[in-house]
């Protein structure tokens, strides 16, 4: 594979790199970085003038439903979907069935990857930190570590007794890998199902209080103040989240966190007419919510956006609102959805948004951060931050559709990768 | 003049000229209902469905009883005994029994939600008779009738609703009917049992009953549902009654004429003690003789758009 990119605006953050210049690559490595190569005929040639190549972007947070839930997604049609949002990497969520929680799992997940689309998306299965993500028993994270899990997470459950929490990030740290907690008090959360205010007032529905996410993430902190050790909160969505964990950071703990592009772009008002498709865990929150996520999101606070990519199928969804399951697909509206609402909005540069995507997920997640010099693999994103377009629910690559973002007119779209001597375009 | 909408959803963006047009639809209904015979044939040849996946005898009787006295022809459909046992869904229930030419739906279920949904999924019109803790605007457009009835207007009006206004799918259609029609709207209970937030939705919030009643012209008082009560709600019983309960001391102790309603099933000397349900400030079996002429207002309005 010989490939030549013209006239691209490359940046890369991690190398103070923001220059135009033309890209060769040949098999997968980058042979040559400059101004006007030439090339002979056997090469496949892009003029991507206006476009910019970013390190590839990462989505540490993905459900691929896949052993036990295929009827929502697959491994093949999840990676495709990925590949289309502009993503080189992804994690997928232990909540399987059955969870990954032994090795087995762990190889045959990755063994599936390897087939899609020749390769192009790299798959980081999280392992289950307790066995059968039940919260009572530590899985065997040295075994399931050494199989190729990157990270551990009872996600769709919290890790909720303090002792268990304890012992995992003393256990997870000897390998230097993170506890990825899905923070929701159950007991306050209880049967709720959108955020608790207003607007589950005037809808009647139960709701779920801040504090439910906002307690655990507190506790959480206290217990790896006193252990040690890695610790990610998942899809934080309240104002005193983010505080919590600016605080966290001030102290010098390994707190890290994500947030959803659902947070930070939409408020519990879309839930006006019961759209199941905008029913997920945490809720949608306030647009003070939204203002201090955004604040988060530019001093640095909230280190990565992960989409917490959810299929159901049309059927699971198309139910009375307490009936429909949780969440909400997000690999192919991700990267849109962050430009048009955070670059366009220059509430972030070009710059923050790939630290977002690519090089903070990887530091921690403990992955070398993506370099584009000559002699490096390629693992490249490519950006059209102009381009003008209407998401579709029904062209997604996905098996599910369930976004409440269909018909959302949005700037900005990653419109290609190149990874593991591939190449995908979304266009 | 036509409603705006289709179906008759909740009071929550119904007008002012809207709820009056009920009304004065109602009135009419309320002198057929006092003549021999009952009936009149406003809805001949319309079928109407009453799609209950809760039980509630009287609310189902009552709209029975309308839809009857309106010459439709009924269908009861209720949980027991039907195919939701078996995991059908409520879209596919509800398309299997439009499949058999249905005009209008009368549907009560447990989700918030539900009545909208079905708006959706349906060609029919849809009357929602109660949708889990979210609304019950029949009920609501039957006490502001039987208010306005009392007292010739509603306007001005200060209405209290007493009881467990979390559970309740009366309170929040009575507070958005009640607001549009121009009553002051509070609500008195344990802090336990007011859903958050609801002072944003331009109501008074009382935990002292006393200073309620004082503070009223119409207490309408809702039924502590004691299966609800799983957890953490309230102590006891005997606690609400003791602090909460509407008494006859207590109405006695306030020197001006209130108004005591109540949706019913009354738990007598739970929520309200028998002497005040029974009294003469007690309008409660005025609502129930409102509630149908109210719910043939409803599906005569709504049955005879098109
Ligand atoms: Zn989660």
């Amino acid at each position: 594979m010989k490939l030549l990119l013209k006239n691209t605006n490359i940046i890369n953050p991690a190398q103070n790199l923001n220059t135009v210049a033309d890209i060769f690559i040949v098999n997968g490595i980058i042979q040559k970085i400059g101004k006007q190569i030439e090339c002979e005929s056997d090469v496949d040639v892009y003029d991507l003038k206006g476009k910019i190549i970013a390190p590839g972007f990462m989505d540490m947070h993905v459900h691929l439903r896949e052993p036990g839930y295929e009827h929502k997604e697959t491994i093949e049609t999840g990676l495709e979907a990925a590949a289309q949002g502009g993503f080189t990497a992804v994690c997928c969520m232990p909540n399987t069935n059955p969870p990954i929680d032994e090795a087995s799992v762990v190889k045959s997940i990755l063994q599936k990857a390897k087939n899609v689309l020749n390769g192009i998306v790299d798959l980081y299965p999280v392992a289950a930190a307790t066995r059968g993500r039940e919260g009572k028993e530590l899985s065997p994270m040295i075994e399931l570590s050494e199989a190729g899990a990157i990270a551990f997470s009872d996600d769709g459950s919290t890790i909720y007794n303090a002792e268990i929490l304890r012992r995992a990030f003393e256990y997870s740290s000897m390998l230097n890998k993170v506890i990825i907690q899905h923070p929701e008090d159950p007991e306050l959360s209880r049967n709720g199902v959108i955020n608790e205010g207003v607007m589950s007032t005037i809808l009647g529905l139960p709701g779920i209080p801040s504090i439910a996410e906002e307690i655990i993430i507190e506790r959480d902190t206290r217990i790896l103040e006193y252990t040690n050790g890695y610790y990610h909160a998942a899809h934080i969505s309240t104002k005193n989240s983010v505080e919590q964990i600016r605080n966290a950071k001030k102290k010098g703990l390994n707190v890290t966190c994500e947030v959803t592009p659902h947070h930070f772009t939409l408020t519990e008002e879309v839930l006006g007419d019961y759209d199941t498709n905008a029913k997920m865990k945490p809720p949608l929150r306030t647009q003070n919510d939204i203002e201090t996520l955004i604040d988060g999101l530019s001093d640095g606070t909230i280190d990565v956006i992960a989409t917490d990519h959810a299929p159901h199928s049309f059927d699971e969804k198309e139910v009375e609102f307490l009936a429909a399951p949780f969440g909400i697909v997000g690999l192919e509206t991700a990267v849109g959805l962050a430009l048009t609402y955070l670059v366009n909005k220059k509430f972030l540069t070009i710059e923050q948004l790939i630290e977002k995507f690519s090089v903070n997920p990887r530091k921690i997640l403990n992955l070398p951060v993506i370099k584009i010099e000559e002699g490096e693999k390629a693992n490249l994103t490519i950006i059209d931050i102009n381009k003008n377009w209407t998401v579709d629910v029904q062209k997604f690559k996905s098996k599910s559709k369930n976004s409440p973002f269909h018909n959302f007119v949005l700037i900005g779209k990653a419109v290609g990768i190149i990874n593991n001597c591939n190449v995908y375009f979304s266009e | 003049m036509k409603l705006k909408s289709r179906h008759l959803l909740g009071l929550k963006g119904m007008d002012r000229n809207e709820i009056e047009f009920i009304f004065d639809t109602a009135l009419n209904f309320r002198e057929v209902l006092e003549r021999p015979i009952k009936k009149v044939p406003t809805l001949q040849g319309k079928t109407i469905v009453n799609l209950f996946f809760e039980s509630s005898t009287r609310t189902r009787i009552s709209f029975e009883l309308a839809e009857r006295r309106l010459s439709a022809d009924v269908v009861n459909f209720s949980v027991s005994g039907s195919s939701v046992a078996k995991g059908e869904t409520l879209k596919d229930t509800a398309r299997n029994i439009e499949a058999m030419k249905i005009d209008m739906v009368v549907i009560r279920h447990s989700s918030p939600g539900a009545a909208m949904f079905l708006s959706r999924v349906l060609k029919s019109s849809i009357i929602n008779a109660g949708d889990g803790t979210h609304e019950h605007p029949t009920q609501a457009l039957l006490d502001m009738f039987t208010i306005k009835e009392k007292f010739g207007k509603i306007d001005g009006l200060k209405v209290c609703i007493v009881g467990d206004i979390l559970h309740s799918r009366v309170a929040l259609s009575n507070i958005f009917g009640l607001k549009t029609m121009g009553a002051n709207v509070a609500v008195c209970g344990p802090r336990t049992l007011i859903p958050r937030d609801l002072e944003k939705l331009g109501v008074k919030v009382y935990y002292d009953i006393n200073q309620a009643i004082r503070n009223s012209d119409v207490l309408n008082v809702l039924r502590i549902q004691l299966e609800r009560q799983d957890r953490v709600f309230f102590p006891s019983i005997r606690e609400y009654h003791l602090y909460f309960g509407i008494t006859k001391e207590r109405i006695e102790k306030n020197n001006r004429e209130i108004i005591i309603m109540h949706p019913g099933p009354i738990n007598r000397d739970v929520e309200i003690s028998a002497d005040v349900a029974d009294g003469s400030q007690s309008l409660i079996l005025q609502q129930v003789l409102n509630g149908v002429a109210v719910r043939m207002a409803v599906l005569y309005l709504l049955g005879t758009q098109n």
